[in-house]
């Protein structure tokens, strides 16, 4: 085997970083592209209505280990029109979904809080369902000032 | 076993109200993004299921991506119109189920 022109050692030298680059997280890989994927797949690419769902989160999450999530969809929760479906995806974090939660009437309220890791600042996108098929989504930015994937 | 998973909803409710319920489990939720000290990965562990049942009958459920925190805090209503039990269960990547129950009188 010959051995390596300069210009072949930079090239394998270029992938290799890029790969050791991919290996890093709290880069943010998962492009806004991933995450409308992910979103695409729920909807089914249907229309989104916007206006009926509240969601809390900080405009500046200090720590991106465990940022508070709160989510309201404006729904009776009767048992001909409920929430069924919430989806929650990030556009920055290494991979999109964060979670997906399933209501029935029996819910009461299409609400529901928890914790979550933002690898740095970055859209955090919700999508409800509800019992008729309709859509209904909302999104926030959140600045993250220390990123919190483990790294 | 310790107790790993703790919950708070309130003792008695009347019919037809809506009350919160608040559950938070033990559990470290490997992201499997982190690496140890030797730059190896470590595999992801996490808790990846939950649901919540009322006599029998789902109230909520969801699914989890290692995007949620560790120690994972679910918090979300439920509607009671008889007394009963609540059961709450969280599985892991691996199977590994935890559980609790509560119970409500409803008046």
């Amino acid at each position: 085997m010959r051995s390596l022109t300069r210009r072949e050692a930079l090239a394998l030298g270029a992938m290799s970083a890029t790969a050791a680059l991919a290996g890093l997280h709290g880069s943010g890989q998962a492009a806004p592209a991933d995450a409308a994927a992910e979103i695409a797949k729920f909807t089914g690419g249907k229309p989104q209505e916007t206006g009926r769902v509240t969601i809390e989160l900080p405009e500046i999450a200090e720590n991106g280990n465990a940022v508070p999530l709160s989510i309201v969809v404006d729904s009776p929760m009767t048992a001909d029109n409920h929430v069924t479906d919430i989806l929650v995806v990030a556009d920055g974090n290494p991979s999109p979904g964060i979670a997906a939660f399933k209501f029935t009437p029996m819910s009461g309220r299409a609400e529901i809080a928890t914790r979550i890791r933002l690898a740095g600042s970055q859209n955090v996108v919700v999508v409800a369902r509800t019992s008729s098929g309709a859509l209904l989504t909302a999104q926030r930015q959140v600045k993250v000032t220390i990123g919190g994937c483990g790294g | 076993m310790a107790e790993k998973a703790r919950i708070k909803l309130p003792k008695d409710a009347k019919r037809g109200e809506i009350i919160q319920i608040k559950t938070l489990v033990a559990h470290l939720m490997e992201s499997g993004q982190r690496r140890d000290k030797d730059g190896k990965l470590i595999p992801r562990m996490i808790i990846n299921k939950f649901a919540c049942t009322f006599n029998g009958k789902p109230v909520f459920s969801c699914g989890l991506e290692s995007a949620v925190a560790a120690n994972p805090y679910l918090q979300f209503s439920a509607k009671v119109e008889e007394s009963g039990t609540f059961k709450f269960s969280w599985i892991d990547d691996d199977g590994n189920t935890i559980t609790a129950e509560e119970t409500i009188s409803v008046v």
